[in-house]
């Protein structure tokens, strides 16, 4: 049992480690800012998702491809694909924020609660 | 990109951005790659420790609200080193170790609605709160819903 | 006769002994960029203030006044540059034994968009005032003007002045200040910090000599972190005019200085300068690369309308009035695009204008 929890973290980490390892090799070879790469892995999780390959690959990563933004493309496009086959094709207008809300909400929350609290500093 | 430059400017240019491109330091990419490799790979790996936890702790919940709480937890953590102003001290060693993982999104959200504070809540951090992060917010919306619709017309078919 | 424009070929060397004896017919030749002053503006007074990082750096024991809080109790950055540099313009002036309300004109830019801190600081002062903006190369944009101003005799004393925030600069350019992102190795940091010199037709001090205004030159870069290289083209153009329109060379200035090229814009100059025929030797030194210690993580060094700024108004001037140098050509370079242009496609357009002082 042991054993296959530190093999199923060792995989989390390397999986994880490779897609930012690649994030980080794009951003050295092609000069694109950060915005345009993330909005590339996102566009990659949707597709991920669109043709079924996710769900096989988290079943085996896990957070490894489920923290990385790939995974929040991947959840706004199950989301809205589920809830297309649900109420029909105008589901897939809100099932994406359906799906991600959870995150997208204590994002905007938590960020309003520390800006409430702390201050930039000059570095 | 002006288009009346001279043949002679062009080549200029060309000569001059070949020769910027030698002289100019670039990152060491081998210890930039590793370093986001094991900052990715532990950002994951506590993500993955934090959704076992609840798991354990909270049997009763379902996979997929297990997995929001997960993210939930992850950005919180994320927001508050932001807040606290070490989390670009983690970045900047990490690169895309830091900002490809959900903490990235997190950060840039935070650190938006940090800076324009100075313009007031409404016209400052609400305006800007989604200044960085937009790109991913839009671009996500609209292409889940392009594949929302294309998987639907292809059940239907 | 007020600002002398001179004909090329009617100069060898030594401009500023026979600036006075040059025959006035020659005066408006088309196309001249370098503008001698015959009545020598001199620099009475001066200050330089900056932030905590700076005042840790090389040159931190130079400058007249280093900053403990980069946002000094105000309640954004924004104040604190205005306040920085009300503070640097009182300074000089006060350094040059004169009021406030003893100064003509105040000339003054800074990086934010419509130049507000300048105008802020004028509105505080109630100065007659004109705001400069030339980006990084503000500080010599305005000594030029000021010493034409001067040197006619339109004005007996003119404040010339910039300042720089690291946080605000961030947030105009860049992204917010807590915003993690990794910098490419040949980037700059903007150096918190503002400078003021008060050039006057009466009294004592270094006096300016000459001036060469630039002209935008841009070789096509479009990397908005690598300023050096960008703006480095533009020093060389400016430098190339003073040199060969006035027959001197570097041998003849005892300190050449530049704004904020940073170490690897520094070295480019070297490179076009070289190929110009122009050797610059151990007398260039750059501002922004004399900022930082490699251990402050500054990259290529400091950039910003003050990194040059506060260096020439302690470092520099100090040495001068010392004897150590009696000819200085001072050139700041400034990157003149803006965050929506470079989006648009746009290429980087620079600017750098000269001044020579001479003791």
């Amino acid at each position: 049992m042991a054993q296959k929890e530190i093999l199923t973290y060792l995989i989390v980490f390397v999986s994880g480690g490779l897609l930012c390892a690649l994030a980080e090799i794009l951003i050295i070879k092609t000069k694109l800012t950060p915005a345009r790469i993330l909005v590339i892995f996102l566009i990659g999780g949707i597709i991920l998702e669109t043709v079924g390959l996710y769900k096989p690959l988290y079943k085996l990563c896990e957070s490894g491809v489920s923290i990385p933004i790939v995974g929040f493309g991947a959840s706004l496009a199950k989301g809205a694909i589920n809830l297309a086959q649900e109420v029909g094709w105008i589901g897939a207008f809100a099932g994406g924020l359906k799906q991600t809300a959870y995150g997208i909400g204590a994002a905007v929350v938590a960020s309003y609660l520390v800006t409430l609290l702390f201050s930039p500093k000059s570095k | 990109m002006s288009d009346n430059l001279s043949p002679k400017e062009e080549a200029r240019n060309t000569r001059y951005a070949e020769y910027v491109n030698a002289v100019s330091p670039q990152n060491n990419a081998r210890k930039s790659i590793f370093h986001s490799f094991w900052i990715g790979g532990l950002t994951c790996s506590i993500a993955q420790a934090v959704g076992d936890l609840y798991a354990i702790f909270m049997p009763q919940l379902s996979k997929d609200m297990i997995a929001s709480l997960t993210s939930m937890t992850i950005i919180a953590i994320a927001i508050l080193f932001t807040g606290l102003g070490f989390f670009d001290a983690i970045a900047r060693v990490g690169g895309a170790g830091s900002f490809l993982p959900i903490t990235g999104f997190a950060n840039a959200m935070a650190s938006a609605s940090m800076e324009f504070k100075t313009e007031g809540l409404i016209m400052g951090t609400s305006v800007k709160l989604f200044s960085v992060v937009g790109p991913v917010v839009v671009n996500g919306i609209v292409w889940s819903t392009v594949a929302g619709i294309a998987r639907y017309l292809i059940g239907v078919i | 006769m007020s600002v002398t424009l001179v004909h090329k070929s009617e100069t060898n060397c030594n401009f500023a002994k026979n600036s006075t004896t040059i025959p006035n017919n020659n005066l408006r030749q088309s196309g001249r960029q370098t503008m001698v002053f015959e009545n020598q503006p001199k620099v009475i007074g001066k200050m330089s203030i900056v932030g905590q990082k700076e005042g840790k750096g090389p040159m931190g024991q130079y400058f007249d006044k280093v900053l403990t809080d980069d946002k000094q109790g105000e309640k954004c950055f924004e104040n604190s540059e205005i306040r920085m540099l009300t503070d640097a313009v009182k300074g000089a002036t006060a350094s040059a034994k004169l009021q406030i309300k003893d100064v003509n004109l105040l000339l003054s830019g800074d990086l934010l968009n419509q130049i507000t801190s300048s105008s802020y600081v004028a509105r505080n002062l109630g100065i007659p005032y004109i705001g400069v903006y030339s980006a990084c190369s503000t500080m010599t944009a305005c000594l030029a003007m000021g010493a034409a101003l001067v040197n006619s005799g339109y004005c007996q004393t003119v404040a010339c002045s910039t300042a720089s925030h690291f946080a605000t600069a961030e947030r105009q350019f860049r992204y917010p200040l807590e915003y993690g992102c990794q910098r490419p190795p040949y980037a700059q940091w903007t150096v918190t910090g503002a400078g003021c010199s008060i050039l006057s037709s009466q009294g004592n001090g270094p006096r300016i000599t000459m001036a060469t205004i630039g002209k935008v030159i841009d070789f096509g870069t479009n990397d908005l972190n690598n300023m050096g290289a960008a703006m480095a083209p533009a020093a060389m153009d400016t430098m190339l005019a003073l040199f060969k329109e006035n027959s001197l060379s570097p041998a003849d200035f005892d300190l050449i200085i530049t704004g904020d090229l940073g170490k690897l814009g520094s070295d480019i100059l070297r490179d076009l300068m070289r190929e110009q025929g122009y050797g610059l030797g151990r007398n260039y030194i750059d501002c922004g690369n004399m900022m930082y210690y490699n251990e402050q993580n500054c990259y290529q060094g400091g950039s910003g309308a003050a990194c040059s700024a506060s260096v020439f108004n302690s470092y520099i001037l100090d040495k001068m009035e010392k004897g150590e140098y009696s000819k200085v050509a001072y050139l700041a370079t400034g990157a003149l695009m803006s965050t929506q242009s470079c989006y648009q496609g746009e290429t980087i357009p620079c600017i750098s204008h000269a001044v020579v002082i001479e003791r």
